[in-house]
């Protein structure tokens, strides 16, 4: 029952190991859990699961697998001799809830309610996709009752438990990245973790120390060595909407590789091209806008950028005032990106269309211009060069362009790719 | 289970039944718990809380940007060391003098079975879990400088905290048992408030409630208020001697809640808030 259990949850996408497998087991033997399912669905889940991310697709699993199966459980719970039970709620309950079962018929007559009642929801269940009863109706009252384990929780009523936990999938909206696919962006992106030694002198260097002690005859000579740490600054800049629509999924699945890697790194939507607003949060784009005029002020010149977008539009878009489809905007948008560039020294392009299909298009040539060649294609391939682009130091001939420079043959593009 | 004591909470803490069972899972397997969730949710306070209940003591090592996995074993102080033999003081000669114990190593040393709480891992380098694997596996370190093998007494209860900042490695989740903590329900809520204010008056707390959810529910807060917060709100509100009409005031000058200090943490949230409310009950 448990094998098929785990290759199922390996068919769906959740991480498990037989580690963890092997967890779940020993803990079953050295019974953490009561015999109930719902003891079981947290068991399995804190051993299995590592990652709130899969919660939901771990309780999908489980509801397709263990469907029917609580019948077991209810089983179980059925023939648990009587004295058991008794111990067991004289431990649980005060003096005075034992008072109320009294009233209610003694013990005997509450059991006999009980196993009424698994019977019950066993035919019942076979149906449906419910548990039976509320805990108003249970003799258990305030306490709240659950029939399939005998489990009488410290908080919490019968309502509570009327569906079953795993079925009512709390966690769906954290399975909202697409951790499919993102690994091989994500061995990439990795690459732009730079674990250069820069910065203060902070850390002392005892092989560095106690050899130049040495060599100094015992003299104390202390060395330091600056701290390491990932100092990778990012700026993430993502087209959306109209024509990249159909590549939003890719870059989610960028967007969530990168999120996870950087110690500083923020993200901007634009639309086709970079105007004079950005906005970071796209339900909100009409309302919250930043200036991106702030954000070339705000952020350093170490920050690295990459832009994402297919850079189809017509060139209108791009080098005319006024040319942008949505608002009008003063300056052009090839303005906005020499800024942009001039800001930022270190600045890639990614684009998901093929590169083969680049030079159909005269707004990507424009664009490709205006970086200087430095669009890449976003596959994995793609990512290195841009990463080694990224990474290579910044010749310091960048000069900072006036907000009236409007050419955009201003900078030649050496390479174009 | 009968022999081992089992975590249900304290009457500090509210558990839900999910994170009792993942604790009581984790201290049967000796294996570390591994727990996530918004800040605010009581992560931290659960070691203590479970060091409370079940009469273990308690070692914190809180994790900052520049911890190493090695300062959690312990240090070797060479620089004193170096200093001292210069002066020629005597302790140089004894290498032991100078091995500085760690948090690890304490609890180790523990005479009963400790809670150690590592918190915030996820602040440290990436490489840090790994750094640590064989440690909480084996329960053990290898001490170089003075060849000695530590191995821990009792296997410690470890309570790890993570708020997501970084991802951790897979090796390293292989050990241990997770949970998420989610954001209470509204019942759990209340289950929660009436544990640290037991006698409050129930209309106030029930409009604190349904403020807080209203707050919380706003789209594009920059932070959204957890439990403590509501918990620091409602201390405010009890001292102050609040009437529960109060927070129901439909006067439109009024929009926000009153001492919504402690709810809203940056004076963004607190416009974009006072603008939502103000458009909503226009369009009314």
């Amino acid at each position: 029952m448990l094998v098929p259990f785990f290759f199922e949850l390996r068919a769906a996408g959740v991480p498990v190991s037989l580690t963890e497998f092997l967890t779940l087991l020993a803990a079953l033997r050295a019974r953490v859990a009561d015999p109930s399912a719902q003891e079981f669905y947290y068991l399995a889940r804190a051993s299995l699961v590592k990652d709130e991310r899969h919660y939901d697709r771990f309780d999908r699993v489980f509801a397709r697998v263990f469907q029917g199966a609580e019948q077991v459980f209810a089983r179980l719970a059925a023939s648990v001799p009587q004295e058991w039970l008794q111990s067991l709620a004289s431990r649980v309950f005060s003096a005075e809830e034992r008072r109320r079962v009294q009233a209610l018929g003694g013990w005997d007559k509450l059991l006999e309610t009980l196993r009424q009642r698994l019977r019950e929801q066993q035919e019942r269940h076979a149906g449906g996709s419910r548990w039976i009863g509320s805990g108003g109706t249970s003799p258990f009252g305030a306490h709240g009752f659950n029939p399939e384990g005998i489990r009488f929780g410290r908080q919490g009523g019968g309502a509570r438990r009327a569906v079953k936990v795993w079925e009512r999938r709390e966690y769906r909206n954290f399975d909202d990245t697409v951790e499919l696919g993102t690994r091989n962006l994500k061995l990439a992106l990795r690459r732009l973790r730079r674990f250069a030694r820069e910065g203060a002198l902070e850390e002392l260097d005892l092989d560095g120390t106690i050899d130049a002690t040495a060599r100094n005859g015992g003299l104390l000579d202390l060395k330091l060595v600056p701290e390491r740490h990932n100092s990778s600054r990012v700026l993430l800049f993502l087209d959306v909407g109209g024509s990249m629509d159909g590549h939003v999924r890719i870059c989610e699945e960028l967007f969530s590789a990168a999120r996870s890697e950087f110690k500083h790194l923020e993200h901007f939507y634009f639309h086709n091209f970079l105007y004079e607003n950005l906005w970071t949060d796209n339900v909100r784009r009409f309302d919250t806008l930043t200036p991106t005029e702030r954000v070339l002020r705000t952020y350093g010149r170490d920050y690295r950028v990459i832009l994402v977008g297919d850079a189809a539009m017509s060139p209108y878009e791009i080098v005319q005032p006024g040319g942008s489809i949505e608002h009008w905007n003063s300056e052009a948008g090839a303005v906005w990106m020499q800024r942009l560039c001039a800001a930022f020294p270190r600045l890639v392009w990614l684009n998901p269309e093929p590169p083969a299909s680049w030079e159909y298009n005269p707004s990507n040539r424009i664009t490709r211009e205006l970086i200087r060649g430095r669009m890449f294609h976003l596959s994995l391939a793609g990512l290195e060069l841009a990463i080694a682009e990224l990474r290579r130091p910044v010749s310091g001939t960048a000069t900072l362009v006036g907000a009236g420079a409007t050419s955009i043959t201003q900078s030649p593009p050496p390479g174009v790719s | 289970m009968s022999e081992l004591q089992r975590f249900t909470g304290t009457d500090r803490y509210v558990a839900t039944d999910d994170l009792m069972m993942a604790v009581n899972a984790a201290i049967t397997l000796a294996r570390p718990l591994l727990i996530k969730g918004e800040p605010g949710t009581g992560k931290t306070q659960l070691a203590q809380e479970i060091a409370c209940s079940l009469e273990r003591p308690l070692y914190e090592w809180h994790i900052k940007s520049t911890s190493k996995a090695q300062q959690g074993l312990y240090e070797y102080d060479a620089v004193s060391r170096l200093r001292d033999s210069q002066l020629g003081e005597e302790r140089v000669h004894d290498i032991r003098n100078y091995i500085v114990k760690g948090r690890l190593w304490e609890a180790f040393e523990s005479a009963v079975q400790p809670v150690l709480l590592i918190d915030e891992i996820d602040k440290a380098d990436i490489e840090f879990p790994n750094d640590l694997l064989r440690e909480l596996d084996r329960m053990e370190f290898y001490v170089h400088e003075t060849r000695e093998l530590i191995r821990a007494r009792h296997r410690p209860i470890i309570i790890i905290t993570s708020n997501n900042e970084k991802e951790l490695p897979d090796a390293f989740l292989r050990r241990c048992f997770f949970h998420y903590i989610r954001f209470p329900d509204e019942e759990t809520m209340r289950a929660i408030v009436a544990v640290h204010f037991p006698d409050l008056k129930k209309e106030l707390l029930a409009e604190a409630l349904a403020s807080f959810f209203e707050v919380r529910a706003t789209p594009a807060l920059r932070k959204k208020p957890s439990t403590s917060e509501l918990l620091d709100w409602i201390k405010l509100l009890v001292a102050e001697d609040i009437p529960p009409e109060a927070l129901r005031s439909a006067d439109a000058r009024k929009v926000i809640p009153i001492l919504h200090g402690a709810l809203l943490k940056n004076e963004q949230d607190v416009h974009l808030f006072e603008q939502l409310v103000f458009a909503h009950r226009r369009a009314r």
